[in-house]
């Protein structure tokens, strides 16, 4: 019964992050891409609104989310009656918290990547008649790898570490939004020290082998870089 | 087939804003050379002519093909436009081998076109080497490879050359002069180096301030046609020294270090760093074996 609870708390929790950040590779590409070469005027105003995850407490974040997506308002309300989502104590609820909460985590890399690519190679390409789809994928992306890597570790690392937006946003409901970190803080409040150790001793060895793999492939990978 | 250039812009460069005002014909299958100091607007002029900026107004005409056009509203976009671009620091793509460099170029595989090229260009035996395991000269010309591939109908040289160390830059110097006679293209090319234009260059537009200042060939612009000297080489001037009533002028010509006695009218005006001409008129030159 116990041993199950725990795979059940563990496989949610990469469950969770694996999801996120997924689709926080999807959104992230593009998304550093436009701050990365966009000349707009607006672009720190962009850029601040993707770091604010950085300094703001979860705590806050997960608060207005909560509001924000709660069926008590005209937003969740909408969601709920329109795709019969409601993403407040919900897996999908967490899976969309984690992505904002991320977001910088996967952005940040990858736009840097991009800016330290020289410009030429882009020129290059159009020149010899690339669209700027096919310039992204043959080129940019395949010479950004190292960073792309760094951002879907971090962000998967991260997505796995927290704490303060999914115990707001999803509070401890078990097999759905009870993740690892939160399992940590409620077999703590209930003195029971041994299962505690167990999550925290998991997640940490788990996320040390994680970062030694990608630190491993990262040699090989940076060897190929410009 | 007729080629013709007439680019207006503001440019905003290191030492304040210039107007790049130009208009000038090309002639087809010749290599025109623009020279000029830096930030004189002969890296912009290569850029508008591939559609990577935008002049304020201008035509464009390349073989005949109307490419940029502010009055008609033509302004076809980089990839329409069918240009062999090499730049100053070649922007091979780290991610691919030279071959692969090519067959991307050609949108997929034409074996028989890549083994020519590769041939022409004595790339053979580094196809399957990636960029960054190459040598400048050798980057050089998998990027002039990769350019001709596509078989463009103009050809734009930015600064390919200056990056390499002086032999290197002769052989490619030849190279290009093969090459180009090869195939007849009508190229482009951006130099400082006045070895190099005389060498390649069937035409010179001299730039300045983004204006063309002269366009004429090499030797009418480097000449000084006023001299009728035997020997005449470009130098730099790198010291001058009093020495009694005369001068000891130390100069740079090609990679040599020489020193010549001038008097003071010659070198009135005249400062370290300045380009010269140094010719000889009735003299005896010795040929020495070595």
């Amino acid at each position: 019964m116990l041993e199950e609870s725990f795979v059940a708390t563990m496989l949610l929790t990469f469950k969770l992050a694996g999801v996120t950040t997924f689709l926080l590779l999807l959104i992230g590409v593009p998304l550093g891409y436009f701050l990365a070469f966009s000349k707009s005027r607006f672009k720190p105003v962009y850029e601040a609104i993707v770091s604010m995850p950085l300094v703001l407490p979860p705590s806050v974040l997960g608060f207005y989310m909560l509001v924000f997506f709660s069926p008590q308002n005209s937003f969740g309300m909408w969601l709920e009656e329109r795709f019969d989502l409601r993403l407040v104590f919900s897996f999908e609820g967490l899976v969309v918290a984690s992505i904002i909460f991320s977001l910088p985590f996967m952005v940040h890399p990858i736009q840097s990547g991009f800016s330290s690519l020289p410009r030429n190679l882009i020129d290059a390409a159009y020149t010899l008649g690339k669209s700027r789809v096919n310039t992204l994928w043959h080129v940019l992306l395949p010479n950004i790898r190292a960073s792309v890597l760094t951002g879907v570790v971090i962000s998967f690392a991260h997505t796995v570490g927290e704490f303060g937006v999914v115990l707001m946003m999803g509070g401890n409901i078990a097999g759905e939004t009870r993740v690892a970190s939160i399992a940590i803080y409620d077999e703590v409040e209930a003195l029971n020290y041994a299962l505690a150790n167990r999550y925290a001793l998991t997640l940490f060895l788990i996320s040390f082998v994680i970062l030694l793999f990608v630190y491993a492939i990262n040699k090989h990978f940076l060897r190929a870089k410009v | 087939m007729s080629c013709e250039l007439t680019l207006q812009k503001e440019l905003r460069g290191a030492e304040g804003a210039i107007a790049l005002d130009i208009a000038t014909p090309l002639k087809s299958g010749e290599l025109t050379v623009l020279f000029g100091k830096s930030g004189a607007g002969k890296s912009t002029i290569l850029k508008m002519i591939a559609g990577l900026m935008e002049p304020e107004c201008g035509k464009i005409v390349i073989e005949g093909e109307t490419w940029f056009d502010s009055e008609k509203k033509i302004n076809l976009p980089p990839q329409k436009r069918k240009v062999g671009f090499v730049f100053q620091d070649y922007a091979l793509f780290p991610n691919m081998s030279v071959r692969k460099n090519l067959e991307y170029a050609l949108d997929g595989k034409n074996d028989k076109k890549i083994e020519e090229i590769l041939e022409l260009t004595e790339l053979t035996n580094l196809t399957n080497e990636m960029p960054q395991t190459l040598s400048g000269g050798q980057r050089q010309r998998v990027a002039l490879a990769r350019a001709l591939v596509r078989e463009p109908k103009i050809l734009l040289l930015d600064e390919p050359l200056s990056a390499l160390d002086y032999a290197m830059r002769g052989k490619l110097q030849d190279e290009l002069l093969r090459i180009r006679r090869h195939l007849g293209l009508t190229t482009i090319l951006v130099s400082h180096d006045i070895a190099e234009v005389y060498k390649l260059s069937n035409h010179v537009l001299e730039l300045e301030q983004g204006k063309i200042v002269k366009s004429a060939s090499a030797s009418e612009i480097f000449g000084g046609s006023s001299l009728s000297g035997k020997f005449k080489f470009s130098a730099e001037v790198l010291h001058i020294a009093q020495s009694d009533i005369v001068y000891i002028v130390t100069l740079l010509v090609g990679q040599d270090v020489v020193k010549i006695v001038a008097n003071k009218s010659e070198i009135e005006g005249l400062q370290a760093g300045d380009r010269v001409i140094l010719s000889s008129k009735a003299f005896n030159p010795l040929l020495v074996r070595v």
